[in-house]
């Protein structure tokens, strides 16, 4: 019998914490897949800051560091400087800690144009402290902490964190993707090699949003989420490319 | 080797460099900024790496990254800026990076003003960022003694896997001295005296030798068992590493105790009493942590010691840690000044006379 697919070797054995349902374990195997295939030797370092994915480093098989939360671009951009091009750096954050504590690290490690690849799961709440209002919280959503749904003329409308970032002259190639569906899990991991591939060219900074699923916080099914998210997230935070200077 | 004339900013920032460092994170803000704008023309000249942060956060987080590779790191700052950089100190402390982080201390709280100050003595020493860790803190008093120690400052941060901070007031950033700079270091990255770093670990390799830069632990057991490995590092701090400077204490009547600048203020006053009849000797730490308890409370203890003055340029910090080395053996007293005005001689003088006189 010939083998068809087998576990990239940049996952460990461990198992994932994550809740069933949760996309967080695609989104890992995408990256750790388009690690594994652009033959690296050895020369890629993970950084993941407070967040569900905090426990990245035991996951992602390479050197990795655990961050402060929202400082993976700061630490990346410290780990960057001294690795040079050589090396693949990428931050794996999610919308809690990127859109909210961490906006002034991600802006800058933009702004800076850091040759560093930063991966976005935008799950449209706060994960890990169990369901708390985030910046990308849909207005109307429940939350631990908006339990009557997010009130617009109170806290704001959410970010738009792809379309913020492809305004910064230092960004270089911005994509919202999603892994709701075959195709798109099959978009997701190309524009994920494709932000590695300029980084290894020395391009400049990209970041990739995957949309992503948060059952347990949703209080919704896996099935029932996944339709959450097509229904309601996807027209509010539309997929495709905000910004690709190689394309231009 | 030749004296030359340097200002005190710059001169530490030459000593890093001669040290090894050659990645500097920092942002600008009074009295320390001729240490970034130094760095930013020297470091290209070493094939080092100068970038300025869009804030102190981030900038101690950069010196997270770079510490995490294996490579010589420094930050520098003034005192709201360390502030900001607490919640880095503590996940490098966490972490066990060693990397050097510079206070030109002002004075404070909040905004404080941009004045030479001693009021981050306790942030220093007794904790700063969260959870039970500490600092190699050295407390330079001359430009040459900044110098000096920046030059071991990464063996020892390294040797115990700590960072080391510089607790230096605002005078010695800003004044001129002449100087000896040593020699360049030959310093690079060795994977081999730092198998904890993120040097190109690949599936394969021995899982044990996997670069994992992190500070949580979070079953109970685990983190018990981590700050236990803290725990006994800082205790061999302790026993190899305090350094203090004893003056004049042969037949001390008083004994003064004082760090960084305000000591170099308190000799000038030994020296004046002492040609009026009042032998006074002097006590400066310069590890601030570990704190040289036992030298303080020996010196204290001596026969003929009356009572113990600490003198500082704040309210009275490190007057605690005085007094528990002193422990009640003998009395001490405080004289210090807020507001960044710099205590006198005349001013030592007169309260070493008062406390002779019984007032």
């Amino acid at each position: 019998m010939s083998v068809v697919f087998e576990k990239t070797q940049y996952l460990t054995d461990k198992q994932f914490h994550y809740c069933p349902g949760c996309n967080h374990g695609i989104i890992h195997r995408l990256v750790a897949e388009v690690i594994d295939e652009m033959n690296l030797d050895g020369k890629v370092i993970g950084v993941a800051p407070v967040g569900c994915s905090v426990f990245a480093y035991d996951y992602f098989n390479c050197d990795m560091y655990e961050a402060a939360h929202g400082r993976a671009p700061a630490v990346a951009t410290g780990v960057k400087r001294v690795v040079g091009n050589d090396t693949m750096v990428f931050t794996y954050q999610g919308d809690g800690d990127l859109a909210s504590i961490g906006t002034a690290e991600i802006v800058h490690a933009a702004h800076r144009g850091e040759k560093i690849v930063t991966i976005f799961v935008n799950n449209a709440i706060y994960g890990m402290t169990g369901g708390q209002m985030a910046p990308t919280t849909l207005v109307g959503q429940k939350t631990t902490t908006s339990p009557k749904g997010r009130d617009e003329a109170w806290c704001g409308a959410p970010i738009r964190v792809s379309e913020m970032l492809a305004t910064i002259p230092g960004s270089y190639y911005i994509e919202r993707v999603a892994v709701n569906n075959t195709a798109n899990i099959i978009k997701a991991k190309k524009a994920i090699a494709k932000a590695f591939r300029y980084q290894k060219e020395g391009k400049g900074f990209c970041l990739i949003e995957v949309l992503s699923t948060c059952p347990t916080n949703w209080g919704l099914s896996p099935v029932e989420a996944m339709k959450w998210l097509e229904e309601n997230m996807i027209p509010y935070y539309p997929l495709g490319v905000y910004k690709d200077k190689e394309a231009k | 080797m030749a004296l030359t004339l340097m200002k005190g900013s710059e001169a530490i920032a030459e000593a890093a460099i001669r040290a090894g460092a050659r990645y500097f994170f920092g942002y600008p803000i009074t009295p320390q900024t001729e240490i970034p704008e130094y760095m930013s023309e020297r470091m290209p000249e070493v094939g080092g790496c100068f970038l300025q942060a869009e804030s102190e956060v981030a900038a101690i987080n950069m010196i997270y990254g770079a510490a995490g590779t294996g490579a010589r790191a420094l930050t520098s700052s003034s005192s709201p800026g360390v502030s900001l950089k607490q919640e880095g100190i503590s996940y490098c402390a966490g972490a066990q990076l060693p990397c050097v982080i510079l206070n030109v201390m002002r004075g404070g709280p909040g905004l404080g003003n941009i004045q030479a100050s001693q009021g981050d003595y306790f942030q220093a020493v007794k904790g700063g960022g969260n959870g039970d860790y500490h600092l190699l803190t050295y407390a330079p008093a001359s430009v040459q003694e900044a110098i000096d120690i920046m030059m071991f400052a990464f063996d020892k941060a390294e040797k115990y896997r700590i960072p080391v901070l510089f607790l230096a007031d605002g005078i010695i950033a800003q004044m001129m001295e002449p100087v000896e700079m040593p020699e360049m270091v030959d310093f690079k990255i060795d994977p081999e005296k730092k198998p904890w770093a993120c040097t190109g670990w690949k599936p394969g390799d021995d899982p044990a030798k996997r670069g994992v830069i992190n500070s949580i632990y979070i079953d109970t057991e685990s983190l018990s068992e981590h700050n236990a490995v803290l725990q006994a590092c800082y205790k061999e701090v302790v026993a190899n590493e305090q350094m203090w400077e004893e003056y004049n204490l042969e037949g001390a009547e008083f004994v003064i105790t004082a760090f960084g600048t305000v000591a170099r203020i308190a000799k000038s006053a030994i020296g004046e009493l002492k040609e009026e009849g009042i032998n006074v000797g002097l006590v400066r730490p310069i590890t601030v942590w570990p704190f040289p308890y036992d030298a303080v409370k020996k010196a204290a203890s001596a026969e003929g010691v009356k009572a113990v003055l600490d003198v500082e340029l704040n309210e009275g910090q490190m007057l605690e840690d005085v007094k528990l080395a002193v422990n009640g053996a003998k009395d001490v007293d405080f004289f210090g000044h807020l507001g960044s005005e710099m205590p006198t001689t005349e001013e030592i003088k007169a309260k070493i006379i008062s406390m002779k006189e019984g007032k």
